[in-house]
């Protein structure tokens, strides 16, 4: 072979690989099973590789169980994602401090100011952005609207608590079940017991416990938090069995009618008709949302929320395309298309708008005015103190362990962590 | 026993190149594959168990005996334990003697015993995490078969998953219809290898069916017994796909074994120092098990 000859060789060998070279993955974890989400999310990932040549966006899916158990070795290997899935909180920081996080801060300036600025600072670690938030929840109670008129409840007058321990009796007194509740899950009863801790001790109830002030978790609020939850439990307002019935099935349980209502996240919207026995559920128009009644003489307001927030993260060795991915991802006009088509609720101001859920467009009201919304305690703990007020608001709610105990388990594990 | 020892020696003195050749072709994959796959992460999982680690970067915060500090006397641990305990009791003395009792009738030549066989054996194919999810509906009091056996007789629904001191049973149960067909398989083939003849003999020497089952069929047994028990005990210590669907380890907790244990209070919280440590207890629970039944009572197999 001549020299010539073997540079025309290797020079069309060259322009054969070079955009193969060229080419940079970007891959991003997730966890949702939504479809309609996953579909937004495709559209998204597809626009961008389309405009962006040389780039090439990846969705991939792991279990919600798999992916929570994975992540840790993942992101040691160099199999880790550029972008991935978090409900911020507890979690978020370990991995923070463990060094596997970017910091974005003067990345994403310019698209978080259109957001919501506590979904923002819920990505923030010591005041340094990690992650942009897409979506951000609410836990309310949704009611059956046919099962409260049987009773003669009226969902405007529950107020206070003690106006909804009213509503419960009555319910029960008209042979309805008043609350269903996936205890076998533990986490669904959690619900309650953060909502009274908020109610009772308003927004920095959870923040001094965590830095031990007053005793940390022990301190009166979540041992009167405790209280209130035994006091709900003891008129038995659950369905039979509660004790084993799992999340999925709970939402079914509302979506045959057997429960006049369901403390939970907006994901049960779209859950409780598949799940139940018809596979259609209550209509719509039939479900009504209210908000966790206040205690009188706490420091909650009727306007504190709590919900998840969720979003991306990026990894430390990521490329600098997954960052300008990110910002290409939180555009307002597919938050909007989000709101109308991907059924969760957009954390960029205004997308709200385009909402057409009714019940989720509810909750993307309270969102837009909530006084202080608090993320999953759960998820701000992270999974060691986490899951422990997860079994704590079960065990108290059953009467197996006394408020007192409860609250000082959950000290315990923060003490040991 | 020198004149064993000699006869063994022999052999290995006279191991030709083509002995070598083999060991060292066939060694090293192996070995580096233990080492690799065991013997290094259980290694670590000892050393983890010294630190209080959730799995991010290295482990820095050493604590000493901690880990195995707060197993001791701790409720739920304590709670696991003893149900390893009863699985353990529940198989020997009720599913090994069902097994041999189904054994002795299908392993003739009876019209159908294949099929019965196969029937029986059925279960133990069926992946664990299926038969948990499948028992759930079994138990459920509002649409299971626990629910149409209340409803027959007229009583309220009764949730058996969700009472917890009687949940612990509905594990037993699954455990009890899931591997009593893998024992049964094992004495029938221990029972096939038994000669005919043997009990033919027994029969014309006038010996009544109980005893040549009992001097004649159950000796000659003794080895697939002792195996079947050790089998037994090693899965009792080992259960955990049917606990995870079935119950969740719930109601508070009474429904653990160590393994649950370890993955609800070890890798779901994120203290793998700790689970680490749970590890270390069951691997040397186990350990201990396995050599000192194997010299106690498998010396001759």
């Amino acid at each position: 072979m001549s020299f010539r000859r073997f540079t025309i060789a290797a020079a069309c060998l060259a322009a054969l690989t070079a955009p193969a070279l060229a080419e940079t993955t970007v891959t991003v974890l997730h966890v949702s099973e939504n479809a309609d989400q996953k579909a937004v999310w495709d559209k998204i990932a597809s626009d961008y590789n389309a405009e962006h040549k040389g780039v090439k966006v990846q969705f991939k899916y792991l279990e919600n169980e798999a992916f929570k158990a994975k992540l840790p070795t993942m992101l040691q290997s160099s199999d880790r994602p550029d972008l991935f899935y978090s409900w911020s909180g507890g979690v978020m920081q370990a991995q923070d401090k463990a060094g596997f996080l970017k910091d974005i801060t003067a990345d994403v300036a310019s698209v978080e100011s259109a957001m919501s600025p506590t979904a923002v600072d819920a990505f923030k670690v010591d005041g340094k952005v990690v992650g942009v938030p897409f979506e951000v929840g609410e836990v309310a109670f949704y009611y059956n609207k046919k099962l409260f008129e049987k009773a003669g409840v009226k969902a405007e007058d529950i107020k206070t608590w003690d106006d909804f321990l009213g509503a419960v009796k009555k319910l029960k007194a008209a042979g309805i079940t008043p609350i269903v509740v996936g205890a076998g899950e533990k986490w669904p009863m959690h619900f309650y017991y953060s909502y009274l801790v908020m109610r009772i001790g308003g927004e920095h109830a959870l923040a001094d416990a965590k830095a031990g002030k007053d005793g940390g978790f022990k301190n009166a609020t979540f041992v009167e938090a405790g209280k209130r939850l035994r006091e709900l439990a003891a008129l038995e307002p659950f369905q039979p069995g509660y004790l084993s019935t799992s999340h999925t099935q709970s939402s079914g349980f509302f979506g045959d009618g057997k429960a006049a209502m369901d403390l939970m996240g907006q994901w049960f919207i779209g859950m409780q008709g598949p799940n139940s026995a018809s596979g259609k559920g209550v209509p719509e128009d039939d479900i009504g949302i209210l908000s966790f009644p206040i205690i009188p003489g706490g420091k909650g307001k009727a306007t504190d929320t709590l919900g998840g927030v969720n979003g991306w993260l990026v990894t430390k060795t990521a490329p600098p395309e997954a960052v300008d991915f990110l910002k290409f991802f939180s555009q307002p006009k597919y938050a909007q298309e989000a709101a109308a088509h991907g059924g969760y609720i957009p954390v960029v101001k205004g997308a709200e708008a385009y909402i057409t859920d009714p019940l989720v467009k509810r909750l993307a009201a309270d969102l837009a005015v909530t006084t202080y919304h608090q993320n999953f305690f759960d998820q701000d703990l992270g999974p060691s103190v986490g899951r422990v007020v997860n079994d704590v608001s079960v065990s108290v709610a059953a009467g197996e362990m006394t408020p007192e105990a409860a609250a000082a388990a959950i000290q315990d594990a923060a003490e040991q962590q | 026993m020198s004149t064993v020892e000699t006869s063994y020696v022999e052999p290995a003195r006279r191991m030709s190149a083509n002995g070598w050749t083999t060991l060292v072709v066939f060694l090293p994959p192996a070995l580096l594959l233990f080492t690799v796959f065991v013997a290094l992460p259980m290694a670590e999982a000892a050393w983890y168990g010294f630190y209080n680690w959730d799995g991010y970067n290295r482990p820095e915060k050493f604590i000493g005996l901690k880990n195995y500090g707060y197993l001791i006397g701790n409720a739920t641990f304590t709670r696991s334990l003893i149900n390893n305990g009863l699985i353990i009791v529940v198989s020997l003395l009720i599913q090994l003697p069902l097994a041999l009792g189904v054994a002795l009738m299908v392993a003739g030549r009876i019209a159908g015993a294949a099929w019965f066989r196969m029937i029986f054996f059925l279960p133990y194919v069926l992946a664990d995490v299926a038969a948990g999810l499948i028992w759930r509906f079994m138990f459920d009091g509002g649409f299971g078969l626990s629910s149409v056996i209340t409803g027959a007789l007229g009583l309220q629904p009764y949730y058996l998953l969700a009472d917890k001191n009687w949940a612990f049973s509905a594990v037993l149960i699954v455990v009890l219809w899931k591997y009593f067909g893998f024992h049964m398989m094992l004495y029938v083939a221990g029972l096939q290898n038994i000669d005919p003849s043997l009990l033919e003999a027994a029969e014309m020497d006038g010996a009544s069916p109980f005893q040549r089952f009992w001097h004649i069929t159950l000796p000659l047994l003794g080895p697939m017994i002792r195996l079947s028990v050790f089998f037994s005990v090693v899965g009792a210590l080992q259960l955990f796909d049917i606990i995870v669907p079935l119950t969740g380890g719930g109601p508070f907790e009474t429904t653990n074994t160590m393994v649950s244990y370890l993955y609800y209070f070890g890798i779901t919280r994120m203290r793998v120092g700790f689970g680490s440590a749970v590890g270390v207890v069951l691997f040397l629970i186990c350990v201990t098990f396995a050599f000192g039944y194997r010299r106690l009572f498998m010396r001759d197999d």
